[in-house]
């Protein structure tokens, strides 16, 4: 995983993000942040609260400038006009005055350029796929907040990017709608292989859907471990109880908690 | 945040109070009768305070020419109106798309709400003359404030991850203002046409004092040179329902316009 300064991660097939920090003022916020997301790959990003984690995904969306840092895509420096992300923030964010169907045709529209009508028609099938065709003409207070939920990873996935970044998607959500929605995510990433790098404080989350975590330390965000989840899918909650899942549950822990600085 | 939600994952839509509509009724209606009893217990005088019931009875009375002086009123108001939500959506989407006219322009568009009426609707008579322009103009300036400052409130005030999410998909500025901060901002441009819809027919009765062969303006100089204080009080009656009338238009077009607005309000306390 280590880069060779030379050759970085030329050839592999997917996004590559090299020696990323970040300073806000005299705030450190993220150090030397390596990571790699291969093609249909579901990766975790698990840290403490508040460690920077977010920065890291505005550096990759283009909102904040990293001070230094590469970025690659299929081993190709990335073009900063180019870019290969599609955000999902924790809350949905949708237009209240879209429908649902509206929502969703939004990442089309504005992500592809496509025209509205045009963004509706290529978008159609998502509503079918997530579930949520029956609210096509719904606006967005009439529906659940896990429906909504629903509906922003929907429009994430219509954006038609290499990457989705999901940055604590579930994380507002009451704890059974939750776990309802990391087994359906589960679910319909397995079908769709989408590369998902997603953001979490939730070790529970992160085991019960990565392929593999990456664990930051407190700010300045470092990676001070690297795990994978050899775990069968489809992933289920009686996985939760094999023994080979707490003890990656609390190998984590232990790697979270050695961040501490105080 | 799923408290309101039936099994299925739909809301269910909140009942509507009844106050909305009786609280209002009950309480003009008691203004008209102490309006009522006091003329008629301290009996102040025909000039003074005639009742209620002289004046609808002598507004009646009147009837035609009360009707004949409305309507260049209620033109000048559509008029003047129409210009000016138009010259406010114009500015601000000015303003917003070009930062540096907020700051050259804002100072202008203050100064010009210090200018009191009394001096100014007899100098648009000297400058525009008896017509339709000066009232239209005045009524433009009174009206025209409240509605950029609220179109701007309403640009600035959208969510700020929702500008995010636009800006991570690429969206160039444009973009940001058609499908977010334009939408965003009609509850707001809605509440300032509220605001200013009410300044209107003042404007117009106003302008017409200072000069006008026709209107409700006209019609009060009148009624108040001849001392007849109970037209006088029928004409402001006249021009109060009008512009509760128009304050009422106003919010069902908002309800009929903005239907995802009032559920938002519904749901988030």
């Amino acid at each position: 995983m280590t880069a060779v300064e030379a050759a970085p991660n030329a050839g592999a097939r997917g996004i590559t993000v090299e020696h990323l920090s970040k300073t806000f003022g005299s705030l450190a916020v993220l150090d030397d942040v390596s990571l790699q997301v291969r093609r249909g790959e579901f990766v975790s990003i698990l840290g403490p609260s508040g460690c920077g984690k977010s920065t890291l995904f505005s550096l990759l969306t283009g909102v904040h400038d990293p001070d230094s840092g590469r970025c690659f895509i299929d081993g190709e420096p990335l073009a900063p006009s180019r870019r290969p992300f599609a955000w999902m923030p924790q809350r949905d964010a949708l237009l209240p005055w879209r429908t649902v169907s509206g929502n969703v045709a939004l990442g089309a529209e504005v992500a592809q350029g496509m025209r509205r009508r045009h963004a509706r028609a290529a978008t159609a099938h998502l509503l079918q796929d997530f579930g949520i065709s029956e609210f096509a003409d719904s606006l967005p207070h009439e529906i659940s907040g896990g429906m909504r939920q629903r509906v922003a990873l929907a429009r994430t996935i219509a954006q038609n990017r290499n990457i989705a970044l999901l940055d604590e998607p579930f994380g507002a959500l009451d704890a059974l709608t939750r776990t309802d929605l990391q087994l359906w995510l589960e679910s319909m990433w397995r079908t769709e292989r989408w590369s998902v790098l997603l953001i979490t404080h939730d070790v529970r989350e992160a085991v019960l859907l990565s392929d593999r975590i990456y664990v930051l330390s407190d700010r300045p965000a470092r990676v001070v471990g690297e795990f994978s989840v050899d775990l069968p899918r489809p992933r289920t909650i009686d996985l939760l109880a094999a023994p080979k899942v707490a003890a990656l549950e609390v190998e984590l822990l232990h790697a979270l908690g050695g961040t501490r600085s105080d | 945040m799923n408290s309101a939600a039936d099994p299925e994952g739909r809301r269910t839509a909140p009942a509507q109070p009844w106050s909305r509509f009786f609280l209002p009724v009950i309480a003009v209606l008691a203004f008209l009768l102490l309006w009522e009893c006091y003329a008629r217990l301290v009996n102040p005088g025909p000039t003074v305070l005639p009742p209620l019931s002289q004046v609808v009875a002598a507004g009646w009375g009147d009837r035609i020419n009360l009707a004949s002086s409305l309507w260049p009123t209620v033109v000048e108001v559509g008029v003047g109106f129409a210009v000016s939500v138009t010259l406010a959506f114009l500015l601000s989407l000015v303003i917003q798309l070009i930062p540096s006219v907020r700051r050259a322009v804002l100072p202008l568009l203050i100064g010009s709400q210090t200018v009191p009426l009394v001096v100014l609707a007899p100098l648009f008579v000297v400058w525009f003359g008896f017509g339709l322009l000066p009232k239209v103009l005045l009524i433009a300036l009174v009206t025209f404030f409240p509605i950029v400052v609220a179109l701007l409130d309403g640009y600035a005030s959208a969510d700020r991850e929702s500008v995010t999410v636009l800006q991570t998909m690429g969206a160039n500025r444009w973009q940001e203002y058609r499908l977010l901060r334009l939408p965003g901002a009609l509850p707001a441009l809605f509440t300032g046409i509220r605001i200013s819809i009410t300044y209107a027919v003042v404007a117009a009765v106003f302008a017409e004092y200072a000069g006008a062969e026709r209107g409700l303006g006209v019609y009060l100089q009148g009624a108040s040179k001849s001392f007849r204080t109970d037209l006088v009080l029928a004409g402001v009656l006249v021009s109060a329902v009008i512009t509760v009338v128009l304050f009422v238009v106003v919010t069902a077009v908002e309800r009929a316009c903005l239907p995802w607005h009032a559920g938002v309000k519904a749901v988030t306390p």
